[in-house]
């Protein structure tokens, strides 16, 4: 037989190459949130004066960081198939430990809280990837865990730990380079080590076949349970870590915040264009999808006649149109068969 | 002789104190394509995952280049050099096809993954392959032939001494088969050994040198495949009498069952967007009639839309001229329409539930009345099935899992008998499951045609096709375009309508 000649006729086995709409279908899951995210910018711009200016992008900028390093450890946990709800419940755990610990100074306050949270992801990243237990199931008692672990060490909210105002930790959360907000430039330093991760590592690719089929996965000798493992541990330092930055910009640790954070930070994932079935996504739409849900609920702000509650129904609005819209889109990318 | 590259030596394994596997011994040498066959049940399955790493014997062992070795599980045997390729692809479908070749251990520069020189040694080594894929293509666009050459392709970059096949062609059409099969002598040629299973007759006898038969967890017979005829083949497979399986032939169908009655089910202009063209379709009470044409062509969505799992755009199904709802499976099945899926486990059989509740799960409005269910009813009727297609469990309550694929694919038909029905679509009725159960499953087609049943039998097996049908219609790009009837149906005569599209394909 001549191996020269090619015996598969492709076009013919697999029926037609990915059609033009099936490209621009692909383009769209991919950075749907960021085309959504400019126009509603720039309508913003032209509704409000007070809207694209630095001044109030870079609060909202802020704002939108605590939530956008929880979200980062959420891309990666979906990707790989899975879920982390304990991420609201670890952040407001890590914020109050890192108040607690900031009368030590600044590598306690950072280390205590990152350390409980790297513990919490990987005890779950045990039970999910060496003994198999539903991620939705072992992150749910993630989240009352470290909940309840937060109202004992607080007396059940009744004591607050307050961060000295001259400690090296508020500047975390307060401080400014060129004007920027330290919170903000930490984001984009972890999306851009995030980004690399996914794309350009072993481990990415691992995360993406993983979630792909992970049954194959496991046949093709990839390590299944050690990047399992891995994931929940980088999702629970994330949410440590914001958890950190907002108690260090609050100045203390408050017990009731991050409650349904795990939600948004799902929403935001799934509206930057990552498939909650996992294997397909990525941090830049993530980060968009962070940035619409502030940019949503800013605009609500300004248009002042809205009652503020209605962010809450546009937010959701968003994101069923996303999820059909993505449906309808991997339906058009796989060419219409079931 | 060159040395064996792995050996399996005596070879235990048990189950629950079943055995599997009786004292098996297995040589691979390089450069051989062993067959592995065997009914199922016989322990090739078991021998194979022993091999993988999957199982670890509980006696005897396994040498590989002339050393023992145990391997502790699949990664193990993989890094050893020994690659599977597993009947169902096993990829990822969302990665690209470069992605899947190299996944585990894709070239880096600077601890970060070199794409570029990933997708030039993709190219390079699916061009060497003579298989013409862009490496940078998402898998799951391809066809499943394609997708299975490109695991093969993979396990052979990843050096393999030894590849393991599992059934590799069961979904493939038979054209990418012939590639396959090109693929598995190559692979040969580069001294690689390759252990290949298959209940397909023809390419065993096409591609492989030497043949180890299991039989009861024992090997029955090794040697050189050329100096096995056919018969004796399968004779020593089933473990009988070589003049009775010439008698039966090598299927079981009978043949004919000519009928001027009217149509039981008629079809008429079925249409939905992109996957049905205008197909018509006729069928008789008694009457066997076979969908043929390639993977894609409409024949499974043609039965899917017959019994309401599908909608349609437009067309029209009737069962004894009384109009049946489109897109409604229930009113299929009120009617009379009852569709055995292709793939039994997600389509069909409930695996934890008991071989009893799995028969009576769609039978049962009509087992209860007020909504209970009566247990004396249910017992009759799964008794009586269990007893007409010999279905070997150890009770009614056993769990389907447990059961063969042959057996599971059993109780399947029994469910839908036992609605009663007026038409039986048999969509791959035999697919997977091995020579002795697939005889009685033929024969068991052909009783069903003789009480009246009219019957609507998908096959990508053409012998099978062309055997069991007394009729067959062809469809190409979802649309029915010719008929065979009596004497015009031959393998040949399928092959050269299937043919005919494909030259007028060109030609368009």
């Amino acid at each position: 037989m001549t191996m020269t000649e090619s015996f598969v006729d492709t076009s013919a086995a697999t029926g037609a190459r990915p059609s033009r709409g099936a490209t621009l279908a692909a383009l769209a899951q991919r950075h749907g949130a960021l085309v959504v995210l400019v126009i509603l910018l720039v309508a913003g711009g032209i509704a409000f004066d007070t809207f694209l200016t630095f001044y109030n992008l870079g609060n909202l900028a802020v704002q939108a960081s605590f939530l956008a390093v929880v979200t980062l450890g959420m891309t990666l946990v979906i990707v790989s198939g899975g879920i982390d709800l304990s991420v609201g419940s670890v952040y407001a755990l890590a914020g109050v430990l890192a108040a607690y610990a900031s009368q030590w100074g600044l590598v306690p306050a950072l280390l205590l809280p990152l350390a409980v949270s790297a513990v919490i992801g990987l005890a779950q990243g045990v039970l999910i990837g060496r003994f198999g237990m539903a991620p939705f199931i072992v992150t749910l008692g993630g989240l009352l865990f470290a909940r309840g672990l937060l109202q004992f060490i607080t007396d059940e909210g009744a004591s607050t730990y307050l961060m000295p105002g001259d400690s090296p930790v508020r500047w975390l959360g307060s401080g400014k380079v060129l004007g920027i907000g330290v919170p903000v430039l930490i984001v984009v330093l972890l999306f851009l080590v995030g980004g690399f991760v996914l794309q350009r590592t072993r481990y990415g690719m691992r995360l993406f076949a993983l979630g792909g089929n992970e049954d194959s996965s496991a046949l093709m000798g990839i390590p299944v349970v050690r990047t399992k493992v891995l994931t929940y541990v980088l999702s629970g330092l994330g949410a440590g870590l914001a958890g950190i930055l907002a108690a260090a910009q609050l100045g203390s640790g408050v017990t009731v915040v991050g409650v349904g954070l795990e939600l948004n930070a799902i929403a935001a994932v799934v509206i930057g264009g990552t498939v909650l079935t996992g294997g397909r996504g990525g941090v830049t739409g993530t980060l968009a999808g962070v940035a619409l849900l502030y940019v949503i609920q800013d605009l609500i702000n300004q248009s002042g006649s809205v009652n503020a509650n209605m962010q809450q129904v546009v937010s959701g609005g968003v994101l069923i149109v996303v999820v059909v819209v993505q449906t309808v889109l991997s339906r058009v990318r796989r060419g219409q068969s079931r | 002789m060159t040395e064996p590259v792995l050996e399996a030596l005596g070879v235990e394994k048990r189950f629950a104190g079943v055995r599997a596997l009786a004292g098996v011994d297995l040589t691979v040498r390089p450069g051989e394509v062993h067959a592995l066959v065997g009914e199922n049940g016989a322990g090739k399955s078991t021998l194979i995952k022993v091999l993988t790493g999957v199982y670890q014997p509980d006696a005897g062992e396994l040498r590989y280049q002339g050393a023992p070795v145990r391997f502790a599980g699949p990664p193990d045997a993989q890094a050893a050099g020994i690659a599977t390729v597993y009947q169902e692809v096993a990829l990822v479908g969302s990665m690209s096809v470069a992605s899947n070749l190299f996944l585990g251990r894709e070239p880096r520069r600077f601890g970060m993954i070199d794409f570029p020189a990933m997708r030039k040694s993709a190219a390079k080594l699916l061009a060497e392959l003579g298989i013409d894929v862009d490496p940078a293509r998402e898998l799951r666009t391809l066809g499943l032939g394609v997708q299975q050459m490109i695991a093969v392709a993979r396990a052979l970059h990843s050096d393999a001494r030894v590849v393991i096949m599992d059934e590799p062609t069961s979904s493939l059409e038979p054209r990418e088969v012939d590639t396959l099969l090109a693929l598995v002598r190559t692979l040969a040629e580069r001294d690689v050994a390759v252990v290949y299973v298959s209940h397909r007759m023809d390419e065993l006898y096409r591609v492989c040198d030497v043949v180890t038969v299991l039989r009861d967890g024992a090997v029955v017979h090794t040697g050189p495949l050329a100096e096995l005829d056919r018969v004796r083949l399968i004779a020593t497979m089933l473990g009988r009498d070589i003049a009775e399986v010439r008698r039966e032939g090598s299927t079981a169908f009978s043949g004919e069952h000519e009928t001027e009655d009217e149509p039981v089910l008629a079809a008429h202009e079925l249409r939905r967007s992109t996957v049905l063209d205008g197909v018509d379709l006729e069928v008789r009470p008694g009457e066997v009639v076979g969908l043929g044409g390639l993977l894609g062509s409409g024949r499974s969505e043609t039965v899917q839309a017959l019994a309401g799992l599908q909608r349609l755009d437009s067309g029209a199904v009737e069962v004894n001229g009384q109009p049946v709802r489109p897109g409604s499976a229930a009113a299929a099945i009120r009617a009379g329409i009852v569709l055995v899926p292709e793939d039994r486990k997600v389509e069909g059989l409930v695996p934890n539930l008991s071989v009893r509740e799995n028969i009576v799960l769609a039978a049962l409005p009509r087992l209860s009345r007020l909504g209970v269910v009566s247990r004396a009813k249910q017992d009759a009727v799964v008794r009586t099935f269990m007893e007409r297609l010999q279905i070997k469990a150890s009770s009614p309550d056993q769990r389907v899992s447990e059961l063969s694929g042959g057996n599971q694919q059993k109780v399947m038909l029994a469910r839908w008998l036992a609605m009663s029905p007026k038409v039986l679509l048999l969509d791959e009725p035999t697919r997977g499951i091995d020579v002795g159960v697939k005889a009685q499953v033929q024969q068991l087609v052909d009783e069903l045609a003789d009480q009246g049943l009219g019957i609507v039998m998908v096959s990508s097996d053409l012998e099978e096709l062309v055997e069991g049908a007394d009729r067959v219609v062809v469809l190409r790009d979802g649309k029915s375009i010719s008929q065979l009837r009596g004497d015009e149906v031959s393998v040949d005569a399928v092959l050269a309508e299937i043919a005919a599209d494909a030259a007028e394909e060109v030609g368009s």
